[in-house]
């Protein structure tokens, strides 16, 4: 029977030769992540009302990176009890502060192709740049995994994603998301979307990352990319073993069905820029002229990784940020710091007059530095602009690339990146 | 098998299309208790519905209600204020499912668009059904899977895990 990624992964979890979209069935959970927010503070004390214990601590990976670092005792609380939980439980896998937690995990070697993943965080869909099915759960069902080692999962339709041709420079896999809000819509419900085609596998990893992450956006179970040589690589890098073998194995076969297809071409997007308040409300960013800001934001697990931060530089380098605008930097992890600090793309960011935040998911959730004020206008790389997302209810928050975000940084208004890049290497 | 959650009965509270987990449970009030943050539930739409929505009422939306992110606290807050069930045009995936692992029904409802604020319904969770008192017209709803079914009878997957861990240390 020819199957999708999607169901190949589904059958192996459940046990089964072959599942079909429609089937219910219960999954064996590979790797199970939640965060401060979602996990140990909402999930230890109903362990402890069913008197249960965690079904295998070397599946479970946490990471403390919404509320950090604390300030204020609310915060402090927080991540206080989610220290003292792993080290009760005796959890190895524990980030404190080390990044944003779709990131450790892509980071730290903790995802290969084949695995069924369960996180805390509807950014999870991440996960599946690696070929392993990853869906976001909430803080209950996440305690019923930490007990059982399974969930319950509706077998997904896929829709395919197929994209061609060469991106423009100045033109992101964040553009192409931001795209698809508007084109496939926001409520893709229970599927699966599939990203493939040439496009896709000239990406580097951090862009193919950028695809599944906003597959939640899409309302999607997740985003999923067939392995290859890249994805190895990133693996590898992380300290992970991983076989050649998954390459052949883990693939939708050539006679899969699809729900849809659809085929589209790169070389013809220009940068996209979502008003407020719905990422489905994107427009080409010429469309969206003098459009005055106060704040740029480059930060969260979509929009501040070490690619994210390299474009943003090439913007930004022998520029300033204009008068009267204020650009924060929160990178997705430390690791991102480190190597931007070596490779010079954070003195250029700080020249240009970028102040520096703390790693961590910062305002993107509205939890950490950086949240915006009644009637501030934000452009910002993250993945969502909801109303009341980023601060105040009355604040407006447009989103861009970091192409974007740094160009109109320069300008102090919403810009086109692309004039900034030419002859810029 | 609990009669009373498999009928309900309530006033609506309408809302549009896309109605996400920041207007559900907004994030600046994310690290207070669950209680305090349901005070702000759906202010940046309806301010007045925290304080006014009745122990029992209905919530009923457009297209893809609970969009967002996995805060479980969108789909709590609703409960804490006395939420009887959501009925919507289409769910996101997330918040339809910690809502029945919280013990609230919700409910594809294709035909949201013709209930007025205020409305009185009727639903029968059985046999699929919603009554609107102040019109007189009865709809057929989109009836919940038999898995999940079992989850709300038993108030919720907490309940539904203490059932199952009680049956397994029998046993």
């Amino acid at each position: 029977m020819a199957s999708t990624l999607a169901e190949k992964i589904i059958a192996r979890a459940s046990g089964q030769a072959g599942v079909a979209p429609g089937e219910i069935v219960t999954c064996k959970v590979d790797l199970a992540m939640f965060h401060d927010s979602s996990g140990p503070r909402r999930v230890a004390p109903r362990l402890k009302e069913l008197g249960a214990t965690v079904w295998d601590r070397s599946k479970v990976v946490v990471v403390s990176d919404h509320y950090v670092p604390a300030v204020d005792d609310a915060s402090a609380a927080i991540l206080k009890l989610t220290r003292d939980w792993v080290r009760e439980q005796g959890i190895a896998n524990f980030y404190d502060m080390q990044g944003i937690c779709h990131v450790m995990l892509a980071e730290r070697g903790h995802l290969a192709p084949g695995m069924f993943c369960a996180g805390g965080d509807s950014h999870s869909t991440m996960g599946g740049a690696f070929g392993c099915y990853m869906a976001g759960f909430g803080a209950t069902e996440m305690t019923g995994v930490m007990v059982t080692g399974e969930i319950w999962t509706r077998v997904p339709e896929t829709i395919l994603v197929h994209w061609s041709g060469d991106l423009p420079d100045g033109t992101t896999a964040k553009d192409i998301m931001l795209f698809l809000c508007r084109r496939l819509g926001m409520e893709n419900s229970f599927k699966v979307i599939e990203f493939a085609g040439p496009t896709v596998q000239r990406m580097s990893m951090m862009e193919r990352m950028v695809l599944t992450n906003m597959a939640a956006e899409l309302g999607a179970e997740t985003g999923l990319i067939a392995p290859d040589a890249i994805t190895l690589a990133a693996i590898r890098a992380g300290g992970a073993n991983v076989d050649e073998a998954v390459i052949a194995h883990w693939r939708s076969d050539v006679d899969a069905t699809y729900e849809t297809r659809h085929d589209l071409d790169a070389s013809t997007l220009a940068p996209q820029v979502a008003l407020p308040h719905s990422p489905a409300n994107s427009v080409a960013v010429t469309d969206v002229p003098g459009q005055r800001i106060d704040q740029a934001y480059i930060g969260a697990c979509v929009g501040a990784k070490l690619s994210d931060l390299r474009m943003a530089a090439r913007v930004l380098k022998g520029r300033k940020v204009a008068p009267g605008v204020r650009l924060l930097i929160a990178p997705a992890s430390a690791q991102t710091t480190n190597a931007a600090v070596a490779d010079g793309t954070l003195g250029t960011l700080l020249s240009a007059g970028a102040i520096l935040l703390p790693t961590g998911c910062g305002a993107c959730a509205g939890m950490g530095a950086g949240i915006l004020a009644a009637g501030e206008i934000c452009i910002s790389t993250t993945n969502r602009n909801f109303r009341g997302r980023m601060g105040h209810k009355d604040a407006e928050v447009f989103l861009g690339s970091p192409y974007t975000v740094a160009a109109s940084a320069c300008e102090g208004r919403i810009a086109d990146p692309r004039p900034y890049l030419q002859g810029v290497a | 098998m609990s009669g009373a959650l498999l009928t309900l009965s309530g006033r609506a509270w309408t809302f549009g299309d896309n109605i996400d987990t920041d207007a559900l449970a907004p994030g600046i009030y994310m690290k207070l208790p669950a209680q305090q943050a349901a005070q702000h539930c759906l202010e940046a739409v309806d301010p007045q519905f925290a304080s006014q929505v009745a122990p029992g009422d209905i919530v009923v939306g457009g297209a893809n209600f609970g969009l967002g992110s996995s805060r479980e606290q969108a789909a709590q807050a609703l409960k804490i204020l006395g939420v009887g069930a959501v009925l919507a045009r289409g769910f996101a995936r997330i918040f339809y499912r910690n809502a029945i692992n919280l013990g609230l029904p919700v409910l594809f409802f294709p035909a949201a668009a013709e209930i007025r604020r205020h409305d009185r319904l009727d639903i029968d969770l059985l046999l699929g059904v919603v009554n609107n008192l102040a019109t007189g017209r009865t709809y057929p709803v989109t009836p919940v899977p038999p898995h999940l079914l079992q989850l709300l009878q038993d108030g919720g997957l907490m309940p539904h895990l203490k059932k199952k861990l009680a049956g397994e240390r029998k046993s």
